[in-house]
C-alpha cells in the first residue's frame, strides 16, 4: 500500500469507503508524523490529538454504516484565525494567547459536519499581516523545502503543516495573498474563492472587504473537494453570497481545447525573477499543447494595486482591530492606573510590530483632514483595478501568470524592510481588491525550491480555475513532489 | 513624504497604542516609509471615478428582521476577560 502521506484527500477518501484503513489508523498516522517533524517546523500551534481521534472513531462508525459523505474520517489541519469552539484560537497574536473561542466559525462547522477531522491549528502571521509566517508571536514557521527559508504568508503553517505532509490539507484566508504565495513557496494548490463565497463568520477579520477563507492541498482535485464542503450562503455573514455552489469534482476533467488564456502583460515585466518566468512560460506550453489559446493582455492600472491595498487594508484591520480592548476578551496589562492606560498598554503590549504599524497607518489615512487624499482615493483606484480585470475578461477565460516575484527566501532576509515585504504580493493583491477567485500551482522548481503558477478568474468561476489546474495537473507532476526529508 | 515623531505620538493615540521612547524613532521611520509608498497614488486620474466600496457588483447590505436569534451565553463568553464580577467586566475606575 502507497504510504498514507502520499495520498492526495481524493486517494484517502477512497482508501476510507473501501475499509482499506480506518479514520483512527489515519488520524494516528498524521498525528503521529506531527509528533515527529512539527517541533523543527513549528507549523502547528495547537494539536488536537485526543479530539481528532474521538471524531475519528465516530467517521469510522459511520463508515462501517455505510453512511458519511465523501470528506468523512479524513484529517486536516485549520489555520488559527478560524474559531473553534473550547479550542485555543490565538491568530498568531500574544494578543489572543489565552483566547479560548466560545463557538465555531462556519467553515468549522460545515467541515466538522461533513466528517472532516481536525488535527490541529495552523501558525501564522500576527492577524494575517505578513508574507512570510515571521511576525507570529509563536516564532517563525519553517519551510520544508528548506528549513533556513521562510514557508510564506500569512497561512504559513497551514502550507509547512501539508508540505511536511504533517496533514493532508488545511484551510487558509487570504486578503492579500496569504493561501497563494505559501503554497507557491511551498509546492501546494491554494485556492483563494471569490469574496462572499465562503462565509467569513467565526474568521478573526483583518480587512474585512478583502478577507476570504480556501484551502491548501495536494491538487486542485482536493481543493474541489474541500470547498465545495465550505462554499455556500451563511446567514451569519452579511456579505456571504447567496448563489448556489456548483459540484466543482463534476467539471474538472473539461477538455481546455479553444480556452482563451490571458497573459498579463503587467506580471511579466520588471521584478519578475527571470528564471521564474521561464517557469511560467513553460507551464503556459502545457496549456498550449492542449489546445488553450494565449493572448497578451493589458490592465494599466495594476501596477497601483501595492499602494492602493496598503491603505484599504490597514484602513479596515486599524477599524477591526479596535475591537482588541483589554477588556472583554483577549490580553490584559498589568495594574493598569486608569482606562486609557489600560486600552493604550494592553494593545502597546499585546500587538506586534508589525501589526501596530498596519493599525497606526490605518488610523492616520481615516483621520481628519486626510481621510480624502488617502482612503477614499485607494478605494477609486481600487474601481479602476477592478474594471481593468472586467475588461479583460470580456477578452479572456482566465488570466496566468506568476504567484510570486522569486521562490521562498531566507527566514530573517526582509523582515526589516516592511516595503520590500509588501512587495512580494504584487501579483496576488489585484484578485483581492477585484474580489476575484484565484489560485496557485506548483510549476516547478529553481535550486530546489518550488514556483507557483496563478491563475485568476472572473467573479464565481472557481469551477473554471480548479479545471484549468486539474488538467495541468493531469499532465504534469510536479504537485506530486514531496521534500525529501518528509517523504 | 516624512511623518515627524509628533505626528506619529499624535497617531499612537488616536490608535490607542502605548508605543515606548525607545521604539518610536523605528515607527517614524517605517511609517513614513509606508506613506512614501502609498503616494504612487497621487499619479492617478480619478476624477471622475466612483470610490468602489464592496468588491462585487450590486451587493447591498443584506438586513435581516430584528429578533432574538441568540440565546444567552454571557457566562461561556465573559471566561475569556480579565476581569469579571456579577456578571460585569471590571476596568478601573472612569468616574470619580
Amino acid at each position: 500500500m502507497t504510504e498514507l502521506h502520499h495520498q492526495t484527500l481524493a486517494e484517502l477518501a477512497a482508501g476510507l469507503k473501501a475499509r482499506r484503513f480506518s479514520s483512527v489508523e489515519l488520524t494516528r498516522h498524521f498525528l503521529s508524523r506531527i509528533e515527529r517533524f512539527n517541533p523543527e517546523l513549528n507549523a502547528l500551534v495547537t494539536i488536537t490529538g485526543e479530539q481528532a481521534l474521538a471524531a475519528a472513531a465516530k467517521a469510522d462508525q459511520q463508515l462501517a454504516a455505510g453512511a458519511g459523505g465523501p470528506l468523512t474520517g479524513l484529517p486536516i489541519a485549520h489555520k488559527d484565525i478560524f474559531c473553534t469552539d473550547g479550542v485555543l484560537t490565538t491568530c498568531g497574536s500574544k494578543m489572543l494567547s489565552n483566547f479560548v473561542a466560545p463557538y465555531d466559525a462556519t467553515i468549522v462547522e460545515k467541515l466538522s459536519q461533513a466528517g472532516v477531522i481536525s488535527l490541529g491549528k495552523a501558525n501564522m502571521d500576527e492577524f494575517a499581516m505578513g508574507s512570510s509566517n515571521e511576525t507570529s508571536f509563536f516564532g517563525p514557521v519553517k519551510n520544508p523545502w528548506d528549513l533556513k527559508k521562510v514557508p510564506g504568508g500569512s497561512s504559513g503553517g497551514s502550507a509547512a503543516v501539508v508540505a511536511a505532509r504533517m496533514a493532508p490539507a488545511s484551510t487558509g484566508t487570504d486578503t492579500g495573498g496569504s493561501i497563494r504565495q505559501p503554497a507557491a513557496l511551498t509546492s501546494l494548490t491554494g485556492i483563494k474563492p471569490t469574496y462572499g463565497r465562503v462565509s467569513r463568520y467565526g474568521m478573526i477579520a483583518f480587512a474585512s472587504s478583502l478577507d476570504q477563507a480556501g484551502t491548501l492541498t495536494q491538487s486542485a482535485e482536493d481543493a474541489a473537494l474541500l470547498l465545495g464542503a465550505m462554499a455556500g450562503f451563511d446567514p451569519r455573514d452579511s456579505t456571504s453570497v447567496d448563489t448556489p455552489v456548483p459540484d466543482y469534482t463534476a467539471t474538472l476533467d473539461q477538455p481546455l481545447a479553444g480556452l482563451k488564456i490571458g497573459l498579463l502583460k503587467e506580471f511579466f515585466e520588471k521584478g519578475l525573477d527571470e528564471a521564474n518566468g521561464k517557469l511560467v512560460r513553460d507551464a503556459l506550453k502545457v496549456y498550449e499543447a492542449m489546445g488553450a489559446k494565449l493572448v497578451e493582455v493589458s490592465l494599466p492600472n495594476l501596477p497601483l494595486s501595492v499602494p492602493t491595498y496598503y491603505v484599504v487594508a490597514p484602513a479596515e484591520c486599524s477599524s477591526n482591530l479596535s475591537r482588541f480592548d483589554g477588556v472583554r476578551f483577549g490580553y490584559r496589562c498589568e495594574k493598569p492606573v486608569d482606562l486609557l492606560d489600560l486600552y493604550k498598554r494592553s494593545r502597546g503590549e499585546g500587538f506586534g510590530a508589525e501589526v501596530k504599524r498596519r493599525i497606526m497607518t490605518g488610523t492616520y489615512v481615516l483621520s481628519a483632514g486626510y481621510y480624502d487624499a488617502y482612503y477614499l482615493k485607494a478605494q477609486k483606484i481600487r474601481r479602476l483595478i477592478a474594471n481593468d480585470f472586467e475588461r479583460a475578461f470580456g477578452e479572456v477565460d482566465v488570466l496566468i501568470g506568476p504567484t510570486s516575484p522569486t521562490p521562498a527566501f531566507d527566514i530573517g532576509a526582509k523582515v526589516d524592510d516592511p516595503i520590500t515585504m509588501y512587495l512580494n504580493d504584487i501579483y496576488t493583491i489585484g484578485a483581492n481588491l477585484a474580489g476575484l477567485p484565484a489560485m496557485s500551482i506548483p510549476c516547478g522548481f529553481l535550486g530546489g525550491l518550488p514556483v507557483g503558477l496563478q491563475i485568476i478568474g472572473p467573479h464565481f468561476g472557481e469551477a473554471k480555475l480548479l479545471n484549468v489546474a486539474h488538467r495541468y495537473q493531469r499532465e504534469t507532476q510536479w504537485h506530486r513532489e514531496i521534500p525529501q526529508a518528509y517523504r | 513624504m516624512s511623518l515627524t515623531r509628533k505626528d506619529v505620538e499624535n497617531i499612537a493615540h488616536l490608535a490607542r497604542l502605548a508605543i515606548t521612547d525607545a521604539e518610536m524613532p523605528e515607527y517614524v521611520d517605517r511609517l513614513s516609509k509606508i506613506l512614501n509608498l502609498v503616494e504612487q497614488l497621487d499619479a492617478a486620474d480619478t476624477a471622475s471615478v466612483e470610490p468602489m466600496a464592496h468588491p462585487l457588483k450590486d451587493q447591498v447590505q443584506r438586513m435581516r428582521v430584528d429578533e432574538v436569534v441568540d440565546s444567552d451565553r454571557h457566562e461561556k463568553y465573559q471566561r475569556n476577560a480579565a476581569k469579571v464580577e456579577a456578571g460585569l467586566y471590571l476596568v478601573p475606575k472612569v468616574i470619580e
